[in-house]
């Protein structure tokens, strides 16, 4: 509605949505005995109130951005690629794979061959239901899921039968060599006299993830393929008559959100474990949906919407931790703060969008009525 | 007949969506016996109102008298119990059922079937003799012609007793024999004492059947007039609100080289259809070759192959170099980059994309042209802004506001965002598809203007539509579609609208001559 200030839609619908969402929590948890006022400060302490909450709220936050930048780039092209957890799970391989082809010197040069290898293989792992999409119209949303089940049993294969070291039981990677581990926060923010926790993940990909937003923003924005991923996104005949080729589009697009999944792998995989793990991605996949969602396809939204579940994420933890509050309920918290932003969108959407039609009704006849 | 209570009276009746005043205190009286015109551009209100009095939206303010006697409509039923029927622009039959299916659907009597329909049949062939009306109850409904699916709409009328009958666009779907035929049923019909309201845009048919016209503007009925007592071009002046050009102004063509060749052209859809056979034509320079033909007759896929958006066999020559059909080189990127300009027919989902903002909608299918970009990587977004501000401005499209969404324009200020994008190319070829479909009587002057400049700027242009009129002012050839195939060629000067509508109709040249 063109009514309807763009604040409003951009900020204000979001906000609600989201009170809504914790107002029904704090309810849930007034209705198992505990006290939502404790639970809402020992949250907000426990994920902002040190370097240390904020080094696991960003970390969380870095792998939700890359995730929820793929299915962002996705959804401009009209395409739900729900396949983010088997791409970063690929991704998460691929890193492997250079880090321990070769006695990397320095960080600074397996970082870029390490993005390299992520971005390839979890781009290559979203090539094939693209292709099947293009060329046999197999619906993406079926293929991509399933191609998560089938990265899970790869992963699994290749952890316990190639990659695992002899005589380890722990069906995971040996340690990536030393010259690939990446400087952290702390490492990062000791010689300009900040002190930041020691034990928090939160590593250099963060400024990655910010830098992939920006390149996101550019290329939907700024650039003739990004034009032309709009157009196809709005209207695929319109996109036909214009030449521009949906096989094309439907491939390089989810080319793109593959590689951006399969990066989220140097900060999980690369920068905190520094081995490759089973189910080392954690569902970070499938919340980049909710924060595509709730960033309404923007990369900035998507960083802000990154941030917010990453605090869900390091909050909940703590809140698992120090109350007696199950560890399910943070679930519940998460799901309704989705349910809420992303499927429910028009439930407080609806009502605001009235309000402003009828104050900029009721302006229009003031000024006809002042006109006369 | 003053003392005699109107059919349909409607007093002071308004309703708004939203922001857009629809329906501005409008009030009427239709006199029994008659039939009243209801005429007034796209976007005026006038199947708005008519939804009011059918019951599918309710008013805000205002009352409705059906034969002198207040009445609420509050839904479809209550419409047609108060004796109102309608024919809808686009049909609601179901298309595997019979004609007499069709006609008791939702008028059975009771729980079972067969006396109803044994009941009905006895009723339609009564209705059918009495109103010359020629429908066989047992054909089924895919398997007759549109003018024939019409009748049936107007025969489920009858039968539901409908002493009032509104007819929506009823003429968009005929061709002009077809139109006759209706126009006499109507006529039958007023002469038995129904009351008929024949909405349209066309200024002739209200010329041609009605008594009485009223006129709707903006959402406001600005005039009711009898048919009799007025003309075309006050009508036209009663619709747009200023004087309007009625016939294209144009010197004769002085047609050039061949620009386009196509020879044995033919398309097969995804279900095996073949809906083009054997198309063979030419285009020369500085001349307009118009397509005419009723709706759904190949013109589509003729614009489709040409344009680089459906792929076809045969053969197409450019300026004497032949243009690829099939392979990679078929796309509208390389058409464009050939010279070939294309405004489709529907502009609302192949030629605008409606989310997005009128300047993105200016570069739309030119988006890799070279003064769009910044640098080989980015595109340089203020320079087609700028562009557009300039286009909008020439073209007049209002409101000139290149950041405004393409759906927030009314339909002939798309049309010419569309026009100014493709002309301003100053392609070799313009296709041109239905140019003034739901386009304001303003802007159809001005975009004919356009077509004819580009003429006489030495251009081909194809032009395709199915309103006849637009065909016989603009062309300086006429070619005639049927059943995907070209009945024959004409000159506009020595042919007629009865002619053409033969070889509409699929008369061949050879019938026509014997």
């Amino acid at each position: 509605m063109d009514v309807m200030p763009r604040w409003v839609d951009v900020v204000l619908v979001p906000l609600l949505s989201l009170i809504i969402a914790f107002v029904i929590s704090a309810l849930v948890i007034l209705a198992i005995g505990e006290d939502p006022i404790a639970a809402v400060n020992l949250m907000v302490t426990g994920a902002l109130g040190s370097t240390y909450g904020w080094g696991y709220t960003l970390y969380y936050a870095t792998n939700f951005i890359f995730t929820g930048l793929a299915v962002a780039i996705a959804f401009h092209a009209r395409m739900f690629n729900i396949g983010g957890e088997g791409q970063a799970a690929i991704g998460g391989l691929g890193v492997a794979v250079v880090c321990l082809a070769f006695p990397w010197p320095h960080w600074a040069l397996a970082l870029p061959a390490a993005m390299l290898g992520g971005a390839i293989f979890g781009a290559a792992w979203a090539a094939l239901p693209a292709y099947l999409q293009a060329k046999r119209g197999s619906h993406i949303v079926i293929t991509t899921i399933m191609f998560n089940f089938i990265a899970a049993a790869v992963l699994n294969y290749v952890l316990v039968n190639i990659l695992r070291p002899a005589g380890q039981m722990d069906p995971a990677s040996e340690r990536f060599p030393e010259g690939t581990n990446l400087p952290t926060m702390h490492e990062i923010l000791a010689p300009i006299g900040i002190e930041f926790s020691r034990s928090a993940p939160l590593n250099i990909t963060f400024f990655i993830a910010v830098i992939a937003c920006v390149l996101v923003w550019i290329l939907i924005w700024r650039t003739r393929l990004g034009f032309a991923l709009r157009a196809y996104g709005h209207s695929e005949p319109a996109a036909v008559y214009a030449g521009i080729s949906p096989t094309r589009i439907i491939m390089v697009a989810m080319l793109i959100s593959g590689a951006l999944a399969g990066l989220m792998a140097i900060n999980n995989v690369m920068g905190e474990a520094e081995r490759l793990v089973l189910n080392s991605v954690e569902g970070a996949g499938f919340i980049g949906i909710a924060v595509a969602l709730m960033g309404r396809s923007h990369p900035f939204g998507v960083f802000l919407a990154a941030i917010l579940f990453g605090f869900l994420y390091q909050g909940g933890a703590e809140l698992a931790l120090w109350t007696s509050i199950p560890r399910e309920l943070i679930v519940v918290i998460q799901a309704l703060v989705i349910l809420f932003t992303g499927a429910l969108d028009n439930m407080v959407r609806m009502p605001i969008e009235r309000f402003f039609l009828a104050m900029h009704r009721a302006r229009k006849a003031r000024e006809a009525g002042s006109a006369e | 007949m003053t003392d005699q209570a109107p059919a349909i009276e409607l007093k002071g009746i308004s309703k708004a969506f939203g922001p857009v005043q629809a329906n501005k205190d409008i009030s009427i009286r239709v006199m029994p016996g008659t039939i009243h015109g209801i005429i007034g551009e796209n976007g005026a209100g006038k199947s708005t109102l008519m939804s009011i009095l059918y019951g599918f939206y309710k008013a805000d303010k205002g009352e409705i008298f059906i034969q002198g006697n207040k009445t609420e409509i509050p839904d479809s039923q209550a419409a047609i119990r108060a004796g109102i029927g309608m024919v809808f622009q686009h049909f609601k039959l179901v298309e595997n059922f019979s004609v007499l299916e069709n006609v008791v659907l939702g008028a059975e009597d009771g729980a079972l079937l067969k006396p109803s329909l044994a009941k009905a049949r006895f009723e339609l062939m009564r209705l059918s003799e009495e109103y010359e009306l020629n429908v066989d109850p047992d054909a089924l409904i895919e398997e007759i012609g549109v003018g024939m699916q019409q009748r049936v709409e107007i025969l489920k009328s009858l039968y539901r007793k409908a002493d009032i009958l509104i007819l929506d666009e009823p003429t968009g779907v005929l061709t002009p024999s077809e139109a006759d035929h209706l126009f006499r049923i109507l006529r039958g019909l007023k002469e038995e004492g129904k009351t008929i309201i024949l909405i349209t845009h066309k200024l002739r048919e209200i010329m041609d059947v009605t008594d009485t016209v009223s006129v709707m503007r903006r959402g406001e009925m600005t005039a009711t007039v009898k048919t009799a007592e007025t003309s075309p071009p006050q009508l036209a002046e009663l619709m747009v609100g200023r004087k309007v050009l009625l016939s294209v102004d144009k010197q004769p063509a002085s047609p050039g080289e061949t620009v386009l060749e196509v020879k044995n052209l033919s398309v097969t859809d995804e279900d095996g259809v073949q809906r083009l056979k054997n198309v063979s034509f030419t285009v020369r320079a500085g001349e307009i070759l118009g397509i005419a033909g009723v709706a759904g007759n190949g013109q589509s896929e003729l614009l489709e192959v040409l344009g680089g958006i459906a792929k076809g066999t045969g053969e197409i020559n450019l300026n004497g170099d032949a243009i690829d059909l099939t392979g990679k080189h078929s796309d509208g990127q390389t058409r464009r980059a050939r010279g070939i300009a294309h405004v489709p027919e529907d502009r609302q989902r192949l030629g605008l994309i409606m989310d997005f903002m009128a300047w993105e909608n200016t570069g739309f299918g030119y988006h890799n042209d070279e003064r769009y970009q910044k640098n080989s990587l980015l595109m340089d977004n203020n320079a087609l802004r700028a562009d557009t501000a300039e286009k909008m401005e020439r073209y007049d499209v209002r409101p000139p506001n290149p950041k405004l969404m393409a759906k927030s324009f009314s339909g002939g200020n798309q049309q010419k965002i569309v026009v100014a994008r493709e002309i301003d190319r100053n392609p070799d070829l313009l296709l041109v598809g239905q140019p003034t479909r739901g386009v304001d009587i303003g802007a159809i002057e001005f975009i004919h203007k356009q077509l004819i400049a580009l003429r006489d700027a030495g251009k081909a242009v194809l032009l395709v539509s199915v309103e006849l009129d637009e065909i016989m002012s603009l062309s300086d050839r006429i070619a005639v579609m049927f059943d995907g195939q070209i009945m024959g060629e004409r000159d506009p000067g020595e042919t007629n609208e009865t002619e053409l509508g033969l070889l509409m109709a699929g008369v061949t040249d050879t019938e026509t001559a014997a």
